[in-house]
């Protein structure tokens, strides 16, 4: 088992590079300077100009600019914005708002997406399957950005059961802005969760059960349950990955200073080294929510085992 | 382990005239899209304590449909029981309120599948399967179940069962994991076990050992056990009576032996002379020709017409009862005498 995680974590190393490189890659193709960018529309100090791009490296060849930055990252240095800020710090305050936001939709889905293809499955074919079908595919098919604004408005502004904006009201702040991010998210859980169950419930061990006299609790709970988790829990673990990356446009709506918003005003600024960050640290956590996915597949199903 | 009788149901004891299990008059039917199946039409047979009843027939038959009637395990919808009852121990199984009934099932009446490895759930370790019995319908700690579990797997005669206790289903082979299948089904001595193709799925000389398993531990509990197979070579040595089943129903009914002496229904006929011998290697083997019915469009009078060696006029347009031919024969042939003449012949 060890030996199977030390070597995922070995191979997340050239993961790592790739995506590191090809965002630096991308930031570098991208139109305009950067310290033009800085400078904004004030008039630039020529001198100034000169010595910010010897310090910046910015008048090397892009793999050697890359390389800079590579050796840097691995004394765990991810290096400084063009003011001076070093980006760990910026990164520090954002992430948490980020992580609080994104394990709020998290949550919400888990909870939300599982109870209601339960509820579904269980009443398989019925009205309120139906009912259930319906709603999900209208979440589906509104964009963040209505159910966003629509929820900000309705909840927030008129009935004022929820902070508008901001993250000033601790915990409560995330309850909308979570539900707005995990919306689409929910739908699908709900759907790949009805799925799971029926598929189930039709399987030989449930007529086993079924013809070993257990009460219908003891059959849906815990034989066919423990079952139809099994897929959920890939999809949720890799879903962690998607709302991470997905905040940009709920943190924008909702003004939360999270890594949606910086990564935002960061490519904006053609701010290198803060994109890379985000991007590198995104990477990780996305590598360590499968790995944790691949254990508790161990877990959940004994067929499957790790050498 | 004694029971303890908490249902409405009489305990064990003596019974009268009235036999173990009764299946009367059965009717099982399927609502589809393509419209209604009728798969059991009118099966009737009886059991009683210590007696081996195989019921036979091709798939499609009724003969598990049954079987998942008298457990009640029949998904409903999308089947439904118009007719008939299941009497045990002469209390009828199908107008049971669910509570008394789910006394009954799996504590009294017991199945085993045909498939262990699905008919396990993967997740689940096989001792906790087994001793899940004790625990829900017993109360037992997890001690004592465990225990127990241990134990019954040591009666199936599992080799190492209690280090084996902790495994999973995969990690058994074909035959130990219907021997973990029967080691749950008999957890509580059930008086009747149903076996529903308990060795299709295994090695030629598996089968012979389950079959053998099964024989021994009926005979030590005295408990009635329907035995459901396509293979007749499976029955010949541990069955007491026949039913043998097509088209949803009841063909011919008789003691063992007669039936292997001398059919008196054309299929029962068919069957017996499509299995393999050795003093007639090198023949062409017999099949009965022709599909089995489509239950969804039944052929007229006789089901077994269209394929039938002796067919006359009158099987295409009458349905033949099932004709008492003798004190413990019956069979749903007109020309049942012939069939039987041509088989001493």
């Amino acid at each position: 088992m060890s030996r199977y995680i030390i070597r995922r974590l070995i191979q997340a190393i050239p993961v790592l590079l790739g995506a590191t490189l090809l965002i630096y890659a991308i930031v570098f193709a991208l139109p305009g300077d950067p310290i033009a960018a800085l400078m904004g529309e004030k008039r630039m100090d020529p001198n100034l100009v000169t010595i910010m791009r010897e310090q910046y490296h910015l008048n090397d060849p892009f793999l050697v600019q890359y390389w800079y930055y590579l050796v840097g990252l691995f004394g765990g240095d991810f290096g400084t914005t063009f003011a001076g800020v070093p980006v760990t710090d910026i990164m520090a305050g954002k992430f948490q708002v980020t992580i609080n936001l994104a394990m709020t939709a998290l949550v919400m889905e888990a909870v939300i997406g599982v109870g209601l293809g339960l509820y579904a499955a269980l009443r398989h074919g019925r009205a309120q399957d139906s009912m259930v079908l319906a709603s999900t595919l209208v979440l589906i098919s509104i964009p963040t950005l209505v159910t966003g604004f629509v929820l900000q408005l309705l909840l927030g502004v008129k009935v004022g059961l929820f902070p508008v904006a901001g993250v000033t009201d601790g915990w409560r702040s995330y309850l909308l802005p979570g539900f707005v991010l995990a919306g689409t998210s929910i739908a699908y859980l709900t759907r790949l969760t009805r799925t799971s169950l029926v598929e189930t419930l039709r399987a030989d061990y449930i007529r086993t059960a079924v013809a070993k006299g257990l009460p219908r609790r003891r059959v849906v709970g815990r034989h066919a349950l423990r079952n139809a988790l099994i897929p959920l829990i890939t999809y949720l673990g890799a879903d962690l990955g998607t709302l991470m990356g997905g905040a940009v446009i709920t943190e924008t709506i909702f003004n939360l200073p999270g890594i949606g918003q910086q990564l935002f005003s960061s490519v904006y600024l053609r701010e290198q080294s803060v994109v890379v960050g985000i991007v590198t640290v995104l990477v990780l956590i996305y590598i360590l929510a499968n790995l944790i996915v691949d254990l508790l597949y161990a877990v959940l199903d004994p067929r499957i085992r790790y050498e | 382990m004694k029971k303890t009788s908490t249902s409405v149901l009489p305990a064990g004891g003596a019974l009268g005239d009235e036999p173990l299990l009764a299946v009367d008059d059965l009717h099982v039917e399927f609502v589809t899209r393509q419209g209604v199946v009728k798969a059991v039409n009118g099966v009737s047979y009886s059991l009683n304590p210590g007696e081996t009843l195989a019921v036979l027939g091709e798939s499609g038959s009724g003969k598990s449909v049954t079987a998942q009637a008298i457990m009640g395990i029949l998904d409903m919808p999308p089947a439904r029981i118009p007719r008939g009852e299941v009497r045990f121990r002469g209390t009828d199984l199908l107008r049971l309120p669910e509570d008394a009934r789910s006394q009954v099932r799996g504590q009294r009446v017991a199945m085993i599948f045909q498939d262990a490895l699905s008919a396990l759930n993967p997740v689940f370790t096989v001792g906790s399967q087994i001793g899940e019995m004790f625990r829900v319908h017993r109360g037992a700690s997890r001690r004592d179940a465990e225990k127990k579990a241990v134990e019954l797997m040591d009666r199936v005669r599992i080799p190492g069962a209690r280090q084996r206790v902790h495994d999973y289903p995969h990690q058994f082979s074909g035959g130990m994991r219907q021997r973990i299948m029967i080691a749950m089904s008999i957890a509580l001595d059930p008086e009747v076990l149903i076996a529903d193709e308990p060795t299709t799925a295994l090695d030629v000389t598996v089968q012979a050992q389950i079959m053998e398993l099964l024989a021994e531990l009926q005979r030590e509990s005295n408990m009635g056990l329907i035995l459901i197979t396509h293979d007749l070579g499976v029955v010949a040595d541990v069955a007491d009576k026949i039913a043998v089943m097509y088209g949803g129903r009841i063909v011919e009914n008789a003691l063992v032996h007669d039936i292997y002496r001398a059919p008196a229904h054309p299929y029962t006929k068919g069957l017996l002379d499509s299995i393999p011998r050795v003093d007639q290697k090198g023949q062409e083997l017999y099949a009965i020709k022709g599909m089995p019915p489509n239950l969804l469009a039944m052929p007229s009078g006789c089901a077994f017409h269209p394929r039938c060696p002796y067919r006359q006029d009158n099987c295409v347009t009458e349905a033949p009862p099932l004709y008492e031919i003798g004190p413990t024969r019956s069979s749903a042939c007109h020309y049942w005498r012939e069939v039987l003449d041509g088989s001493h012949g």
